[in-house]
């Protein structure tokens, strides 16, 4: 049973971990338009800008 | 995207990166149109790269879930430049005022996306350990498991559950019930208890399904908030497709100023094509006037000095200059703004489904806890016992298919019906539209829209190629109406030298022949309107007509095919609403109908009974939009028209009004099934909490399942054809 002392917190940390990755997400506008990061995919932007 | 350049080995590429950064700082402009065609990956390629292409365009990004776009551009480039390209591929566009649009952050939203996302990583965790607990962990280990359970699930819901306390505090201080209350004495309850059983080492707790109810109602609250969001910076949109400035003669020159900022007796100009912007007398020797967004009269009238006229009137000849006489709030479009106000508060009244569920439901699960609570107590005489049972009641009839299914579903269909180019801005709108029984049509500017009449002006194959290239350099309403009627047609004739003559018309030589489209009077010829010339030859007069607006004939009998008669109010000639409903199919027409004539119509046909859905564009139809069961408007009506409608149809072709009622049917269809899923769900959870028999592991499964069933169904919305 001594195992949970580790298994717990780290549990509780890497879903931590997991929440301020969402949290960075939305601050940085990750979510303002989903329609297009969708569509997005599908273009060829390899292309280096003029 | 920077970084990803930076790293890479070609230093072609860093120099680009680094110049872009140079120009970066010299940026000044920063426009942003709507642009209602863009639906694919190609569009978003085509319009971003077509316009990186075009010098001075710095950078312009598409927003596909907003349809807009988003351009950086120097200072030379102007919005009609960039309108003018996206019209050469292919996408109609329409600048917005930076000044309407506002801020678009939404701190709201992101605040409950972050009590979303709090509540959600604290129901993994938590479950995580009840899962444990369920599975056989005993005695001490069960007790620490419910304790850190606690540590977890005390300060998120404190956190996270907010916007349920708030609206439950404020139901009720107000001495009502909300869907609210019940959710937070189911939240708040659980959590209290499980705190004295974990502290007293008792088997049940119920940490898990305190949070994980948190967590699937502020999906609920959320996607709510979303819709109604979307509506609200949508109508910001439409309010900013309008120019909000006019120019005052100051001392002999021409000011820019804002609309709101107009006082009695300022001269104004209007340019040709523009809207006159306040009441006032015409100072003007003569001018042509559309008045169809008034009256709906489908033909132009001259007027003369001194003559009155109403806001939201088209200049269609020269620039004119008018003395105003009412500004503000005084001017005749306010005062039917106004009117509408009253008619709308009627439609306020019309309770949704939801609301009338809520009404059934909030009293029935109280009443449900306290008679399992009275029971158990007066059967065992055992409060802690007593307790539990009740607590699991109000968890187990957790009222998700209401807080939950029933904003999954009207997202869905409002998403579905705005990328088809229908943006729904009232929120009982759907609920409404499903009732309609009938359909009243408007007809100038609504089933029809302004053409030039071919056959009428009796000009040659070539005679029309020049009038095409001639048109085309210009954006005079009649011009357009030109552009649009010839462009599919035929290839505009070369022409050279062109030039537009302001207030007069444009200018060009074919070969040698000097060809002029514009003003009689400007032409040298004896009639009124506008004429063609060409060479020396006698000036020709341009006929006009109306054409009906693209999808007006799939839609209407769309419409009569689904049981839905179609009626025309108009406020035209009887000859010309004839014409045109005999096109359409339409028998029931009525002409000649003046704005308060046409609310008394719709109202005596409310009165036989019929559900009426209204679609109009006019100021003569605000008031009847407002007051109809449900109604529609295109985005080019006036701003009032478009406020008192219940959807805009964003894009220039009506077709797409029939699905619109047909996903509203099923809107209204599908939360009435997950009602009954949950109902179902329900009567077989809760005999099994009242006998006492509920389990944490059976609640959280019974949630769990019910709310992911009425979610699944609520996706069906989308597939609607």
């Amino acid at each position: 049973m001594n195992v949970l002392v580790v298994l717990i917190p780290v549990s509780l940390i890497l879903g931590g971990v997991g929440l301020i990755g969402f949290l960075w997400t939305v601050r940085n506008a990750q979510y303002d338009d989903p329609d297009g990061s969708a569509a997005r995919i599908l273009l060829d932007d390899d292309a280096p800008p003029n | 995207m920077s970084t990803a350049f930076s790293a890479s080995p070609c230093p072609g590429c860093i120099s680009a990166t680094l110049a872009s950064e140079e120009v970066a700082r010299k940026l000044r402009a920063n426009l942003r149109f709507s642009v209602p065609g863009v639906h694919c990956a190609a569009c978003i390629a085509k319009i971003e790269q077509g316009l990186r292409t075009v010098p001075g365009i710095r950078d312009a990004r598409v927003n596909l879930s907003l349809k807009r776009l988003s351009v950086e551009a120097d200072d030379g480039v102007g919005e009609a430049q960039i309108k003018e390209h996206l019209a050469g591929l292919g996408f109609e566009a329409n600048p917005l005022d930076q000044e309407a649009l506002g801020a678009e952050a939404d701190p709201a939203g992101r605040a409950l996306l972050l009590r979303l996302a709090v509540a959600g990583f604290a129901m993994m965790n938590v479950m995580l350990l009840s899962v444990a607990v369920w599975s056989g962990a005993a005695d001490a280990t069960r007790d620490l498991f419910h304790l850190i359970s606690a540590t977890i699930a005390v300060p998120v819901v404190a956190f996270s559950g907010q916007p349920f306390f708030k609206s439950a505090w404020s139901a009720l201080r107000h001495r009502r019930l909300n869907m609210d209350v019940p959710i937070s004495l189911a939240i708040v309850l659980a959590v209290g208890m499980s705190i004295f059983e974990a502290r007293q080492s008792g088997a049940h707790a119920y940490f898990d399904a305190a949070l994980s109810l948190t967590f699937f109602l502020l999906i609920g609250k959320f996607l709510e908030h979303k819709t109604r969001g979307a509506a609200r910076s949508a109508a910001r949109e439409l309010s900013a497709l309008e120019v909000h400035r006019a120019s005052v003669m100051v001392n002999g020159q021409a000011e820019s100023r804002a609309v709101a900022d107009l006082a009695v007796g300022d001269h104004v100009l209007v340019a040709s094509g523009m809207r006159v912007p306040v009441d006032g007398d015409l100072l003007s020797p003569t001018a042509q006037m559309d008045r169809s967004f008034l009256t709906g009269e489908s033909e132009e009238v001259e007027v003369r000095a001194g003559a009155a006229l109403q806001a939201g009137v088209v200049n269609l000849g020269a620039p004119l200059t008018l003395r105003a006489t009412a500004v503000g709030e005084d001017t005749t479009l306010r005062r039917v703004a106004a009117m509408v106000e009253l008619a709308e508060s009627g439609r306020n009244s019309y309770t949704s489904l939801a609301a009338r569920a809520a009404q059934i439901y909030a009293p029935a699960v109280h009443l449900l806890a306290l008679l399992a609570f009275l029971g158990w107590l007066a059967a065992s005489h055992d409060v802690r016992l007593a307790l539990n049972i009740a607590v699991a009641v109000l968890i187990i009839t957790c009222p998700c298919a209401l807080g939950l299914a029933v904003p999954a579903v009207s997202t869905g269909a409002i998403g579905r019906l705005f990328s088809k180019g229908l943006l729904v801005r009232h929120a009982t709108a759907l609920e409404r539209l499903a009732e309609v029984d009938l359909a009243v049509f408007d007809k100038t500017g609504t089933l029809t829209r302004p053409g030039f009449d071919v056959a009428g002006s009796g000009l040659s194959a070539v005679e029309q190629a020049i009038l095409l290239g001639l048109a085309q350099a210009s954006d005079h309403p009649v011009s357009k109406a030109i552009t649009e009627t010839l462009g599919p047609q035929m290839k505009p004739a070369p022409l050279t030298g062109i030039e537009e003559i302001k207030g007069a018309g444009v200018q060009g030589y074919f070969g040698r022949d000097r060809v002029q489209l514009g003003r009689a009077d400007w032409l040298g010829a004896d009639f009124t309107g506008t004429g063609l010339r060409i060479g020396d030859t006698e000036a020709r007069k341009i006929e006009t007509t109306e054409t009906l607006r693209e999808g007006a004939r799939s839609a209407v009998s769309a419409l009569q095919n689904a049981g839905v008669p179609v009626h025309i109010l108009t406020g035209d000639r009887r000859e010309a609403a004839v014409d045109i409903a005999r096109q359409l199919g339409v028998l029931d027409i009525q002409a000649g109908v003046r704005a308060e004539e046409k609310l008394e119509r719709l109202k005596g046909l409310e009165d036989r009974g019929y559900k009426v859905l209204m679609v109009g564009d006019g100021l003569n139809d605000t008031a009847a939009l407002a007051s109809a069961h449900a109604s529609m408007a295109p985005s080019s009506a006036l701003d009032a028209s478009r406020n008192a409608a219940d959807i805009v149809i964003l894009r220039q072709d009506l077709a797409n009004i029939p699905l619109a009622l047909a996903v509203a049917g099923s809107s209204v269809k599908l939360s009435r099934q997950n009602f009954a899923i949950a109902a179902g769900y329900n009567l077989i959870a809760i005999p099994i909490a009242l006998a006492g028999l509920a389990t944490p592991l059976l609640a959280a499964l019974a949630m769990s399942a019910s709310s992911l069933t009425v979610l699944a169904n609520a996706m069906r919305v989308r597939l609607v054809k």
